[in-house]
């Protein structure tokens, strides 16, 4: 739903137009049309989208290995358990941190950058590319490779400290830094994303409020301040609600770089799905994970929509 | 700050500022890579030693080895295959999905389009164990297809949407001169509606081709046998299996990733633009 409005703000030009239709073909014509076109996508849809999600909600209330039938019924047992776990606690305190993170260094960052390549510079599009480049790679690949980075022996923190002299630091290792380690590249891949966002909310902006304003002898950072930020709210409201909802499916970068470890303190909710729920086919419980991730992404949906998106 | 860029001629030092600061997270963002790619080409003392420069003696067998074995180029096609199928089965029934509600009225249309829109407000992974258990039951694990159908249906939602805002933003015109003058709907969207949408399909085989790239937990949860897995999947059991060889693992990740910067450089513009254009997967 809300990308109803996410996709409208970077196609502005995709206005509805008033609909011509007043003689509508009769329902011989429309109905092999819609005999045929529509049933694939319902059913692909229904099976695999839809009847999965009421699947989780229903094993979400047994325990169950996934064989035969589930039949040990036990009401909320599983959600009360989740929220008695401290693994799962954390994941839920991680999710929040990373958007925290995100709305305060990420978009800053991502605002920043997107400000200095509207200049007219060589190289501009170059920059650009480099910047992006990070989203496109594989979350695994992109893991994999700061495991390497961040490795206390052949690492390149390893060497840097080994240069400043200080005692190799196992970041990964270490309960209490691992989670801002992985807080780091979730920043290092998503913040192009993020620029390339900003660039597109810059180039819709109306050039002449600030032209205006220039005239008026308002310094560089009143012009940014009281122009170009209020004027990029809807840009910000989308940048957040992308980075809440990526937060919320965080898996593939955590599993290269930690595994959810040391001592499931880099765990999200998806990472505790996989390692409490599917490899150890505890089925009821990591439905449970499930139905609590859909109603908060629903909720999401809704609210933030409801709230912030209103005007856009 | 940005707009006397375009009228005035920028200060040289502000210029200076622009070039360090860019070019500082520029660094931030290439040195990472760049010694990944130099260090397959080191040994594991000179990559203990220095792990930022050029390899003391260069070791090109680090990845000839792997070029020369059939374990790079079996997963890269794995890949390739259930990218391919979920790119072409999210295309077709996508666009027909989305054809019928920009042109045919019909009862419970709106009804039907909200129903799809479900599919944008949560992720995969919510729904993973009932659908591991529906794809068993079907006889599906370990297939493409086990990967494929899943991949393809969470991301019809998006699909349908980004096809029915452009088929509706075709001039109208056309669609009421074609009926007027007896042609049929599949008519229609074969022969006009199709040969138009050049650019949105694109964009929605972009998305879903490198959301199946790059895709991790799906393929992690219904493939089991290795022969069957695509290349995420792939390096994480190759590091699983040298693991502390690090020039191996570093040169394997190298190979790998190589076809999407590759490509990317080459496609920039469309990758960007499709990439933002529809990015709920980020």
């Amino acid at each position: 739903m809300t990308t109803i409005s996410a996709t409208g703000v970077i196609r502005q030009r995709s206005a509805v137009k008033p609909s011509a239709r007043s003689k509508d073909p009769s329902l011989a014509r429309r109905l092999p049309v819609l005999l045929l076109f529509l049933p694939p996508a319902l059913l692909l849809f229904t099976i695999f989208v839809i009847l999965p999600m009421g699947e989780a909600a229903w094993y979400s209330l047994y325990k169950w290995d996934g064989y035969g039938l589930p039949t040990q019924f036990v009401g909320m047992r599983n959600f009360e358990v989740l929220f008695k776990n401290t693994a799962f606690l954390t994941a839920l305190k991680n999710n929040a941190l990373i958007v925290v993170v995100s709305i305060l260094i990420q978009i800053p960052l991502a605002i920043w950058l997107a400000m200095m390549l509207a200049h007219r510079i060589a190289g501009v599009v170059l920059f650009r590319l480099i910047f992006f480049l990070p989203y496109v790679l594989a979350e695994v690949a992109a893991g994999l490779i700061w495991r390497f980075v961040y490795d206390g022996d052949y690492g390149l923190f390893a060497s840097a400290a080994h240069l400043i002299g200080v005692e190799t630091p196992y970041v990964l290792a270490d309960k209490d830094l691992a989670i801002y380690a992985v807080l780091a590249v979730v920043v290092w891949k998503y913040f192009g994303f993020h620029m390339m966002l900003f660039i597109a909310g810059l180039q819709s902006l109306d050039k002449s409020v600030l032209e205006a304003a220039e005239i008026d002898g308002a310094s560089g950072w009143q012009r940014f301040r009281y122009i170009t930020l209020p004027l990029l709210g809807s840009t910000v409201r989308l940048s957040v609600f992308f980075a809440v909802v990526g937060s919320l499916q965080l898996f593939d970068l955590i599993m290269p770089l930690t595994g959810g470890g040391p001592f499931n303190a880099t765990q999200t909710m998806v990472t505790f799905l996989f390692n409490f729920g599917v490899t150890r086919m505890q089925v009821g419980l990591g439905s449970a994970v499930g139905v609590v991730l859909f109603v908060i992404c629903v909720t999401l949906a809704f609210g933030y929509k409801r709230i912030f998106m209103r005007n856009d | 700050m940005t707009d006397t860029a375009s009228t005035a001629r920028i200060a040289t030092g502000t210029k200076i500022y622009l070039y360090v600061s860019l070019t500082l997270i520029a660094a931030i963002v290439l040195v990472p890579l760049l010694t990944t790619a130099l260090g397959g080409f080191k040994d594991l003392g000179d990559l203990r030693t220095n792990p930022f420069g050029l390899p003391a003696t260069w070791h090109p067998e680090n990845y000839t080895d792997i070029l020369f074995g059939d374990r790079y180029w079996r997963q890269m096609m794995n890949s390739l295959i259930i990218a391919t199928l979920t790119v072409c089965l999210t295309v077709s029934v996508s666009a027909m999905a989305a054809f019928t509600f920009a042109h045919v009225k019909f009862f419970g249309a709106g009804f039907l389009l909200n129903y799809f829109l479900i599919g944008l407000m949560f992720p995969a992974a919510t729904a993973i164990l009932p659908l591991f258990i529906r794809i068993r039951d079907i006889g599906l694990l370990n297939s493409y297809w086990g990967v494929v159908l899943p991949q393809v249906s969470f991301g019809l939602g998006m699909s349908i949407l980004l096809f029915r805002n452009y088929f509706r933003n075709l001039p109208e015109e056309l669609f009421q001169a074609a009926i007027v003058d007896g042609c049929g709907y599949i008519r229609f969207f074969w022969h006009i509606s199709l040969p138009l949408s050049r650019p949105i399909i694109a964009t929605v085989s972009i998305i879903s081709f490198v959301g199946s790239w790059n895709s991790y937990i799906l393929p992690l949860i219904m493939l089991n046998s290795e022969t069957m897995y695509p290349w995420p999947l792939g390096i994480m059991v190759y590091r699983g299996e040298f693991g502390t060889a690090w020039q191996l693992v570093l040169a394997f990740i190298t190979l790998t990733i190589m076809p999407t910067i590759v490509v990317f450089f080459l496609a920039q513009k469309h990758i960007i633009a499709g990439l933002t254009a529809g990015a709920v997967k980020s």
